[in-house]
């Protein structure tokens, strides 16, 4: 086993430990960060195969998490409200079950980025960042300035969504809902990076030729890496507005895009536990500093400069060495 | 709307792209020479802006603001290149993105530990203050005059610099091929270090000079900077050409599609929801127009290939 | 001496304990903005609820401030941590419509309270109203509903109105638009965070208007002031306090001075507890207090008033003291409505310079007794 191995067993199982200590304990907030840390980090999984994976930096993956979060608010706000969500040509209504709440997320989330894939790479280096920054930004204002679901006020649900079999209001059983998918992202990530089409998009990373001339077009694999990768973070959206029972246009801004995209900095780029290492530190981070001092981020951005400067690859990169396990 | 209403609206958009192009100056100056990426430089932009409005409270004086809002920049930008900048060079975007966050953070924060949480003063001076009719009676406040001659001063300046002077050798060569400009002797490390307190101080002064008819508080930086990216990514990245056509393009679009798009809406809606969704459909449409460029044209507009 | 001390602590420790059922501590959760650009306003409120707390010297309210960032799900995961862990009987502090949207409905379904002291979005006093929330400011839409029947009061006949595209700003012209009488110039929606307005100066000064109503927050509105004072333009400007409020005022400087605003306080309103609040709170922090910081007060004074007459365990006895509002609020008249929404009067004020500090001075009364529009919609 290496060592990043090593140190994914033990924060797959810290992160599991740890709110079964708190509920022992009695300590439902802490099941709460944990619950944020997973989802969070679900959030960075998705965004790290376009990353990581494909090379693909992408600053506008708040589109896709802020789509998730509205596909679970608009149909639990007309679930709640009674009303149908459309009735020409054919009648929709909204809905609490948790699994079609994520089904609609994940098919949102993938057509968007399909849409958003196709136009944008054809830009590469810095102009896709801004690109996909900009496409953000479209869907931000139009949320805010949307009066139907709230506009920036942004949509209030009164209860969990349901689980079948589950109590989701009791934030241990939410937490393992949101664990369980995680580790299956995970594990889906890892497979994506060793079958061929991962190593293929691997491959196109670092020499795009060499890809073509065995007959594939780099675009088609970017494309379906961008579309996999913005599924997944628009799943974790769906997850993030319940834990929050609330969805707002500030989950389509440009802040979060970079907070996502700074947890798998934190954690090392292209790993697969970066974005939970990254996204554990983190909100760490802001829970204790938060409390020391009203000008706490000076603290917090002291710390992510001094991990930039002296811990080349991340936390993992700088535990683990320098080899990323899968190249 | 009036013949003359949409000609003041369009010098309005120039007047704004310009404005737009002194804050995008100094980042596509950094980025092309460097190859970085400055989150920060919106941070540099406050500065800027603080300094002059306690120089200008201090002293009275709105001209030695514009000079310490030029030095503190430059010194904050010169400071933060030794310290952390330099570092990042050979590193790819992510790390530079992170650190210079980080940036964000500790300036920001920091501006609020020495000057408090509540807005500064900061006002035109007397003798640019109110408004001039122009040619074909428009009135048209002196300051923003001010602003369009001292923005297309700077571009010309920009220009001479890069084209006519040793420095402008020096960076263009960097720009090309560093290796070669090392083998020059020329010292890169000074060349850097120059290159970014000049950006600095570029941002800084536009801080000054566009926070006199703004708001000068913490956390203005950050609108500045994402405008500032869209402006120099329009326009090509590196390319101070791009950039100023860039700023117009985009206060033009931003201007006129404020103004007429609510317009267009109520020849056939009702006039409450059209403005409500011809605002909405122009806070996005700089957006539309970026990435209608780079749809187009992947480097921009007068970008090099990528 | 030491005997005296320890006797006297005894001695009032059994007074506290014979009068039970009225100490029963109260634990209040805080969650405001006191970092980034909006951190002047939660400070303003943190500072006057805590001037209340300390002038009150009771022991039994204990007070934990969290720091929101401005951002609702931050705002949220405090709100969760102050129930869940620190077991809080009462919330309060929220500054932004959003956040409070984001907080308040979850907070109250828990059997929590929750007393605003800024925030007052029209879906909580209307179809959303709860027992357990109070508002102790206002609704959103008051303060522009007087600025309307101001406009009347003054015979301005053709407003040029204009807000941020987003709902606070959509609710603001529809108050305004409620009470005022004339007709419109011209209504525009700008973009949130705008910080430009040479276009809608424009647009102002080719229209035929005689007045401008305007709500632009925070920056926005220092942004815009500076520029109309520029132009040349000069209509009579009407707008809400909180773009002429005392901690953005100096960043104004003169270019605000004779604008007429709404407002439900300010600090020469003539009542003993408002002369003590100016006084001590200059004391305290050495600077005037803001909108913001009366409400904060008032909140706090309210907290206090309702402890001394009901156990806050005992929630429909605590709700009823609340209810009740019986406390000197700086404000003067202070009830609330059945929607648990203020019932009070709304001054206009104009902004005066004194020596060097840019203020505001009471004119008049621009609606009495003023409730809002939504208090029917309530079902409580």
């Amino acid at each position: 086993m290496s060592r990043e191995t090593i140190f994914n067993a033990v924060l797959a199982l810290g992160l599991l430990l740890f709110p079964l200590w708190a509920y022992v304990a009695d300590e439902p907030f802490m099941i709460t960060l944990a619950t944020r840390v997973a989802i969070l980090a679900l959030a960075g999984v998705g965004l790290n195969i376009a990353l990581g994976l494909g090379g693909l930096v992408s600053l506008g993956h708040a589109a896709f998490f802020g789509i998730g979060g509205y596909a679970m608010g608009i149909l639990a706000h007309h679930a709640q409200s009674y009303t149908p969500l459309m009735e020409v040509p054919f009648l929709i209504e909204g809905t609490k079950s948790m699994p079609v709440i994520w089904l609609v997320a994940l098919a949102a989330s993938a057509l968007a980025a399909l849409v958003i894939g196709a136009l944008s790479l054809r830009t590469s280096g810095v102009y896709f960042i801004m690109i996909t920054l900009a496409f953000g930004q479209m869907l931000f204002y139009f949320a805010i300035s949307w009066p139907a679901y709230g506009g920036e006020d942004g949509l209030s649900i009164y209860v969990r969504n349901s689980f079948p079999g589950l109590n989701t209001l009791d934030p241990i059983q939410f937490f393992l809902i949101a664990y369980v998918i995680l580790a299956a992202a995970l594990m889906f990530a890892a497979m994506l990076a060793k079958s061929p089409f991962g190593l293929a998009l691997n491959a196109a990373r670092q020499t795009a030729e060499r890809v073509e001339t065995i007959g594939i077009t780099p675009y088609r694999l970017r494309l379906t890496a961008f579309v996999i990768s913005g599924a997944i973070t628009g799943l974790a959206g769906a997850l993030f507005a319940d834990l929050n029972r609330f969805v707002s246009p500030s989950m389509f801004s440009w802040q979060t895009s970079g907070e996502i995209m700074i947890f798998i900095i934190l954690g090392g780029v292209a790993r697969l536990f970066g974005p939970v290492a990254g996204a554990a530190l983190f909100i760490a981070l802001e829970h204790v500093l938060g409390g020391l001092s009203e000008f706490w981020h000076i603290y917090l951005g002291l710390l992510l400069l001094a991990v930039v400067l002296y811990a080349r690859g991340g936390i993992i990169g700088t535990l683990a060495g320098r080899e990323v396990a899968h190249d | 709307m009036s013949f003359l209403l949409l000609i003041e609206q369009i010098l309005n958009g120039l007047q704004f792209g310009v404005m737009l192009f002194l804050t995008a100056a100094g980042l596509t100056l950094v980025f092309g020479v460097m190859g970085l990426i400055n989150l920060a430089h919106g941070s540099l932009f406050m500065i800027g802006a603080f300094a002059a409005a306690a120089t200008a409270a201090a002293t009275g004086s709105f001209v030695l603001g514009l000079a310490a809002s030029l030095a503190a920049a430059a010194a904050a930008g010169a400071l933060v290149e030794m310290l952390v900048i330099r570092r990042l060079y050979n590193r790819d975007h992510l790390d530079q993105v992170l650190a210079t966050f980080a940036l964000i953070l500790i300036f920001s924060e920091g501006t609020r530990w020495l000057f408090g949480s509540f807005p500064l003063y900061l006002n035109i001076p007397l003798a640019l203050s109110g408004p001039v009719t122009l040619p074909g009676g428009i009135e048209y406040p002196l300051y923003r005059l001010t602003i369009i001659a001292v923005g297309l001063l700077i571009a010309l300046g920009l220009f001479l610099l890069i084209s006519r002077t040793r420095l402008g050798v020096q960076i263009r060569a960097g720009e090309s091929d560093r290796e070669m400009i090392a083998a020059l002797g020329i010292d890169i490390n000074r060349l850097y270090t120059v290159v970014f307190a000049l950006g600095a101080g570029l941002a800084g002064l536009a801080g000054a000079l566009v926070g006199a008819i703004q708001s000068v508080q913490v956390g203005m930086g950050e609108p500045v900077l994402i405008l500032a990216f869209v402006v120099i990514v329009i326009g090509g990245i590196g390319s101070i050409k791009g950039a100023l056509i860039g700023s117009v393009l985009v206060g033009l679009t931003d201007t006129l599609g404020g103004v007429l798009l609510p317009e267009t809406f109520k020849l056939f809606m009702d006039p409450a929801s059209a403005t409500a969704v011809g605002s909405a459909l122009a806070s996005m449409l700089i957006y539309i127009l970026m990435a209608v460029v780079l749809i187009v044209r992947p480097t921009g507009l007068y970008g090099a290939r990528a | 001496m030491m005997k005296t001390k320890s006797l006297l602590l005894a001695a009032t420790a059994a007074a506290m304990t014979a009068g039970m059922a009225l100490a029963e501590p109260v634990k209040v959760g805080m969650i405001t903005t006191l970092s980034g650009g909006g951190a002047g306003l939660g400070i303003d409120v943190r500072d006057g609820f805590m001037l209340a707390v300390k002038q009150a010297g009771n022991p039994d309210i204990e007070v934990v401030i969290e720091d929101d960032q401005r951002k609702p799900d931050i705002a949220v995961q405090l709100a969760d941590r102050m129930i869940q862990s620190d077991d809080v009987d009462i919330l309060t502090g929220i500054i932004w419509s959003n956040l409070a949207m984001a907080v308040v409905p979850s907070a109250t379904a828990q059997g929590k309270f929750y007393l605003s002291p800024n925030a007052g979005p029209s879906a909580l006093a209307g179809k959303g109203c709860h027992p357990n929330y109070f508002n102790v400011a206002w609704q959103n839409d008051n303060l522009h509903e007087a600025a309307g029947a101001y406009a009347n009061s003054a015979g301005l006949k053709n407003s040029f109105i204009l807000a941020p595209n987003y709902p606070a700003g959509q609710d603001a012209l529809a108050g305004y638009k409620r009470m005022y009488e004339g007709e419109l110039a011209g209504e525009i929606y700008t973009k949130l965070g705008q910080t430009d307005y040479a276009a809608e100066i424009a647009q102002i000064r080719a229209s035929d208007a005689d007045s401008v109503f305007f709500f632009l927050p925070g920056g926005m509105g220092i942004s815009f002031l500076k520029q109309y004072a520029d132009s040349g333009v000069d209509l009579p400007v009407v707008g809400p306090a909180f773009s002429f409020d005392q901690g953005i005022l100096q960043a104004v400087g003169a270019a605000a001075l004779g604008v007429k605003n709404t407002s439900q306080w300010n600090k020469d309103i003539d009542n003993a507890a408002n002369k003590a609040f100016v006084e001590s709170f200059e004391a305290e922090y050495g600077r005037l207090p803001s909108l913001y910081a009366s409400q904060g007060f008032d909140t706090a004074n309210l907290i206090l008033s309702a402890m001394a007459k009901a156990d806050v365990k005992d929630q429909d006895a605590f709700r009823e003291a609340l209810r009740a509002a019986e406390f000197d609020s700086v404000r003067g008249e202070f009830k609330f409505g059945p929607n648990h929404h203020p019932i009070q009067d709304i001054y206009v004020r104009e902004v005066v310079q004194e020596g060097d500090v840019f203020t505001n001075k009471i004119l008049g009364v621009a609606l009495e007794d003023h409730a809002d529009a939504y208090a029917g919609e309530c079902k409580m």
